[in-house]
């Protein structure tokens, strides 16, 4: 079957940011993206017309991406105001230009916040999101120590509610919608799925207590409870992780303040 | 001629990898953190094997091309990852897993590797369990299986169809912990440019910064690569974009023997090709084949609707072909029964190359409801990337690369023929012979990071004297930084009419229409011609905007596509002096009149390894003999 | 790590604070609108009961600093987050932004609030303080004597025959005036808006909210601040429209009277 859809191509106008650097001004640029087929991924219309930017001697548009399939959350435009553009529950890699209609002007920009400063036009850097990973992302397990995988039974459903928030694939969008361009739903998403599982629970409390500093020190808002992250989630993270890890902030809290300090604290490093 | 001792440890097979580590040397705990070791790549293989090293004391450097560890292309992988727990109580043991992994490589990996992998794929689980990895799991909150290709015990762990970035989430998590307490430095935007080899042993890396520009030298005691596989080498491919062969090309480039490097996986039902704008081929899982029929017009050149195919002018090929396994063909039967009917005009689809699979009639026979509960996602997919309904009209689908089993030549420690040198997951060649199992490919990256590297590094370690690392101001250094500046520099200098991707996209075409699903002497001979002939083409009119000190996306895949075209050259060679057909690699020549792949154990039972010579000169191919002791080598009937 | 410096230190811990004072704050004013509702009854009602208030003397500044001092936090932390926000946005605008789905009370939260804000200065000052209209509003009103007992819990806290303040003339001669008996309409209608994004936030940044229950709580929310409007529009709107007026007072006080 040849798809009617495929034979009929389409033009566009692109306006893009372009910035040289980390330092330097930006501004929107317009270019023509012409006999654009519907079936063409957003990313692939970008290909075509940098390989005619290249052609022209006009440098390329530098953008993030890579698996091309919407799981590794390298690619970040914010299309027509909304990360990832038009669709839902989709990143940018999976939004095809049958989305759009000839004629139309498409606005592609970065993912803006100040955590995540423009690396180059549309590639923004969002090393703080690792940071926050390594102030206590993670359940402490050292490779040969583990227990048989089945001595610890884990409810279905509390497995099942861990993989809906492991799910995340660190993309930033979170970051992009939120106008307090707040980091929660991408905290809260690691901080649910290993707080739900038995093995997290011995570093529960460091860990979003942890996490949460980190969060705030690298500059990212406060959470409004307006849920434009987890409408803008290429994977729909709910934002009851994000609930879940307000309680959990203040339950470590409140222990931390009555539980005594033991005396000695040798063993357990790192 | 380079030397290619296995080192495989002597004994029953059972014993091998048990006794090989109580003989092996040690570094004991105060001189570890003496020892630099450099990890490049960050991936199931990478990530594991550095926060396992860091935690066992040695000072790591982990070098990654990705702005963070977690985006790897082990992310991707879908269905899951194979453990000889034996929790179904079907029969399963590592002597089962072993065996059909054996199998399935078609006889042509090393027995003990294969071994130790399945001895330590029952760690991986409890491993990956205790870093919270959430694996499906059963009502009464044990452990699920699921089954898959080649094997016939469910032996198969997975989340969801994500296990693949479950997994790499929890190797990230490990390698996180170690970064954040300081035993990891990590480099992200950093791409591994050339290797150092210092007195014929590796002692270090020049690294480009993507963001910067700058260029980099690293010196350490070890360099351990896990740069993933070269599928990209066909342009179109299941890979990420940036996934790329330049890591171990260059390491090949200083001396290191690439193994078997045209062994490569196709998988069947893949979305097809829709333009020549495509960037991706986006894989559909196998278990459709389930309750999908595979069909084509039987007439070439048909461009009725489906609907409007009559069922005589159908051709359900695989079920004709094959009547005994139908639509349930082995991947690479199917990958190839579908190029010949879109070689012979019958392809569907605007491009003419795909194949209808086809759910009318598991929908008359179990409703759409049950159809959607089984296959709905994938439907879902499918319907995003082709904007058509596959409870309406049936998938196109089209073969596609999605794993090379070949790669750099590794012993059982995992060691290179240079010494220092350790090649990790994907990059290596060690454990799927000529053609991967499902759910394998994650099994190995994580058993070479977590289980098996960091016993065997201290062996060679343990051999250097601490602190007598080089300077990474040495000559060698200076030479290796002074020819990755020349080679970034002559890039921006051609200043030609074509965009990389247009060389790329033709080395792709070559790739695929010579050194494809099917390989015949004359086209693997036409590559030969046609692959120098583009390179010329490449380095006389490529053109790389912009400059080298700023992020500068055209001038990384210059020198990607650069040494793909190097690459390629090389699998049309190993393709062409390989002349039986075993697994991934299939020879036209020698099949048995069933299409099955006709091996020749005599003549080439024995892993080609390829010994650079100099730019412009033929390389070496070295052979290592697979001596099968324990297993005997047989024809692979899945019938 | 201590409680204090997690709760006013940190993004999450201001939230809490600014859930908990709002918690409290919506109390107080649903509380303060049941009572101001007696003045639909006999004017003994109103006026017992703000002359009972009066009379608690130093648990009246308890209750007063208390609410000032949730109105404070609520405020400051507001302000810090708000700043931290803006900062945390960065310096570059998006050229095009679009909201996906966030609610209008949701978007407006600064600006109610603001109009809140300067409702409560004004409100204290015109009832309270009784300044706001002409100086003699509150001080030249007659004592109201009153009729019967006022009784809490059972308990006869004001009895019948003793002077007090009229609270219940107070309240519709300070809604006469059309310009204030609008602003009091349009402030405690932003209000509403407020509480309609604020009693559903609080829930969430105290972590009782899930999908499980959401759409319920919302609609208890909705309903909750329907209801909280009609009540508030209901006094001024009934001296509007002459329902409630010195007279109809008067014809209802006589009963009493007798």
């Amino acid at each position: 079957m040849v798809a009617a859809s495929t034979l009929k191509t389409f033009s566009v106008t692109l306006r893009v940011w372009r910035q040289a650097g980390p330092a330097a001004a930006g501004g929107f640029v317009d270019y023509p993206a012409k006999d654009i087929s519907p079936d063409m991924s957003f990313l692939e219309m970008l290909d075509v017309v940098n390989d005619e930017l290249t052609a022209k001697g006009i440098e390329p548009i530098a953008f993030a991406h890579d698996c091309r399939e919407g799981i590794c959350g390298t690619c970040s435009c914010t299309i027509n105001g909304k990360p990832h553009g038009p669709g839902k529950g989709v990143a940018t890699c999976q939004t095809y230009m049958r989305s759009f209609s000839d004629g139309d002007t498409i606005v592609v920009e970065p993912f803006r916040a100040r955590a995540f400063p423009v690396v180059k036009d549309l590639v923004t850097d969002r090393a703080a999101f690792d940071k926050i990973q390594q102030s206590g992302g993670f359940i402490t397990a050292r490779a040969g120590s583990a227990p048989d995988a089945n001595a610890l039974p884990i409810p279905k459903g509390d497995a099942d509610l861990a993989m809906d928030a492991a799910q995340c694939i660190g993309c930033g969008a979170c970051v992009a919608a939120c106008k307090n361009a707040s980091a929660m739903l991408f905290v809260s998403a690691k901080v649910g799925h290993l707080g739900l599982l038995p093995q997290g629970q011995a570093e529960r409390d460091r860990r979003v207590l942890a996490m949460v500093n980190t969060m705030d020190t690298l500059g990212f808002g406060s959470c409004t409870n307006q849920y434009e992250c987890s409408a803008a989630c290429p994977k729909l993270i709910s934002h009851d992780f994000i609930a879940r890890m307000n309680r959990d902030y203040l339950t470590a809290s409140l222990r931390s303040a009555f539980k005594p300090a033991p005396a000695n604290t040798g063993g357990g490093a790192a | 001629m380079a030397t290619l001792d296995s080192k495989i440890p002597s004994g029953p097979l059972a014993d091998k990898w048990r006794k090989h580590k109580t003989e092996i040397k040690l570094v004991n705990p105060a001189n570890k953190r003496k020892y630099e070791v450099i990890v490049v790549g960050a991936g199931l293989a990478g990530s594991s094997a550095a926060s396992s090293l860091a935690d066992l004391g040695y000072k790591v450097k982990c070098f990654v091309f990705h702005d963070s560890p977690r985006r790897a292309h082990s992310i991707a992988a879908q269905g899951g990852i194979n453990a000889a727990k034996n929790y179904q109580n079907d029969g399963d043991s590592v002597h089962r897993l072993f065996y059909d992994t054996l199998k399935g490589g078609d006889y042509r990996a090393r027995e003990a590797n294969v071994h130790r992998l399945a001895e330590v794929s029952v760690n991986i689980i409890d491993q990956c369990v205790a870093q919270g990895v959430p694996f499906a799991r059963e009502y009464g909150g044990l452990l699920a299986n699921r089954s898959f290709g080649g094997a016939q015990v469910s032996r198969t762990f997975y989340a969801r169809g994500q296990t693949g970035q479950q997994l790499l989430l929890g190797a990230y998590s490990a390698l996180s912990r170690m970064v954040g307490a300081g035993a990891v430095d990590l480099h992200t935007n950093s791409e591994m440019l050339d290797l150092v080899v210092v007195g014929g042993q590796a002692k270090g890396v020049i690294i480009r910064n993507l963001v910067t520009g700058e260029i980099s030298r690293h010196s350490a005691d070890a360099v351990i690569l896990a740069t993933g596989g070269y599928g990209n080498v066909f342009n179109l491919s299941t890979y990420a974009r940036g996934s790329n062969t330049t890591a171990i090309w260059r390491a090949y480039k200083r001396g290191a023997c690439m193994a078997n490097p045209c062994y490569t996986q196709i998988h069947p039902t893949c979305i097809p090709v829709s333009g020549d704008y495509q960037s991706k081929l986006t894989l559909m899982s196998e278990s459709l084949r389930n309750d999908g029929r595979i069909w084509a017009p039987k007439k070439a050149g048909d461009t009725r609707a489906p609907a409007a195919i009559p069922e005589s002018e159908r051709d359900y090929y695989l079920e004709r072909l094959y009547p005994s396994f139908g639509n349930l063909a082995p991947r690479d039967i199917a990958s190839r029964a579908a190029k010949r009917i879109c070689d012979e005009g019958r392809g569907v689809g605007s491009t003419g190359l795909g194949v209808y699979l086809d759910f009318a009639d598991a929908i008359n026979r179990l409703g759409e409801p049950a159809v959607r509960e089984r296959y709905g996602n994938l439907f879902d997919i499918y319907h995003e990337i082709t904007a058509e309904s596959a409870y309406k009209a049936p998938m196109r689908i089209y073969p596609a690369v999605h794993y090379t089993m070949g790669g750099l030549w590794v012993d059982y420690n995992l060691m290179s023929n240079i010494p220092g040198l350790f090649v990790l997951g994907e990059a290596n060649f060690s454990d799927h012979g000529a053609n991967r199992l499902g759910a394998s490919a994650l099994m190995q990256g994580l058993a070479d990071g977590y289980f098996v590297i960091p016993y065997t590094i201290g062996d060679y370690l343990a051999g250097q004297k601490p602190g007598s690392r080089p300077a990474a101001d040495a000559p060698e250094f200076r030479q290796a930084e002074a020819d990755v500046r020349g080679q970034t520099t002559r890039f921006l200098a051609t200043k030609g009419k074509q965009p990389v991707s247009h060389f790329h996209k033709k080395l792709g075409k070559i790739m695929w229409d010579r050194c494809g699903m099917a390989r015949t002497k004359a086209g693997l001979e036409a590559a030969l011609q046609e692959i120098p002939a583009l390179r010329e083409e490449f380095n006389a009119s490529v053109n790389v905007p912009g400059s080298a000190d700023t992020l500068n996306q055209s001038l990384e895949k210059a020198g990607r596509v650069a040494d793909f075209l190097d690459l390629g050259e090389l699998m049309c060679r190993d393709a062409l002096t390989r002349e039986e057909s075993c697994g991934g690699h299939f020879r036209e020549e020698h099949q048995y009149p069933d299409g099955e792949c006709k091996r020749d154990d005599e003549k080439f039972g024995h892993v080609a390894a390829w010994e650079y010579q100099g730019e412009g000169k033929t390389p070496v191919r070295n052979t290592e003999p697979l001596n099968y002791e324990f297993t005997k080598m047989s024809l692979r009937n899945y019938k | 790590m201590n409680l204090v410096g997690n709760l006013f230190g940190s993004s999450i811990g201001r939230k809490i604070l600014m859930a908990v004072t709002g918690l409290a704050l919506i109390g107080f004013v649903i509380g303060h609108l049941v009572g101001n509702l007696q003045v639909f009854s006999h004017p003994d009602k109103l006026n017992g009961y703000a002359h009972f208030l009066q009379s608690l003397g130093p648990a009246l500044w308890v209750a007063r600093i208390g609410l000032l001092v949730c109105v404070g936090i609520h405020i400051w932390a507001a302000t810090v987050l708000t700043l931290e926000s803006k900062r945390a946005r960065g310096g570059q605008a998006y050229g095009v932004k679009t909201w996906i789905q966030a609610t209008l009370a949701s978007r407006y939260m600064r600006w109610t609030g603001y109009v809140v804000l300067a409702f409560i200065v004004y409100h204290l000052a015109h009832f309270t303080l009784g300044t706001a209209q002409s100086d003699t509003f509150k001080a030249s009103l007659p004592a109201y004597k009153m009729a019967h007992d006022y009784h809490v819990l059972g308990f006869t806290v004001v009895p019948a025959g003793t002077e007090v303040l009229d609270v219940h003339r107070m309240v519709i001669l300070g809604f006469q005036p059309p310009l204030v008996a609008g602003f009091y309409l349009l402030a405690v209608g932003l209000l509403s808006l407020h509480l309609l994004h604020g009693m559903d936030s609080l829930f969430q940044t105290l972590g009782w909210r899930n999908s499980r229950w959401s759409q319920s709580l919302r609609t208890v929310v909705i309903l909750a601040c329907l209801a909280y409007f009609a009540g508030n529009v209901a006094i001024p709107g009934a001296v509007l429209t002459g329902k409630l007026s010195l007279e109809s007072a008067a014809k209802s006080a006589p009963a009493a009277h007798h």
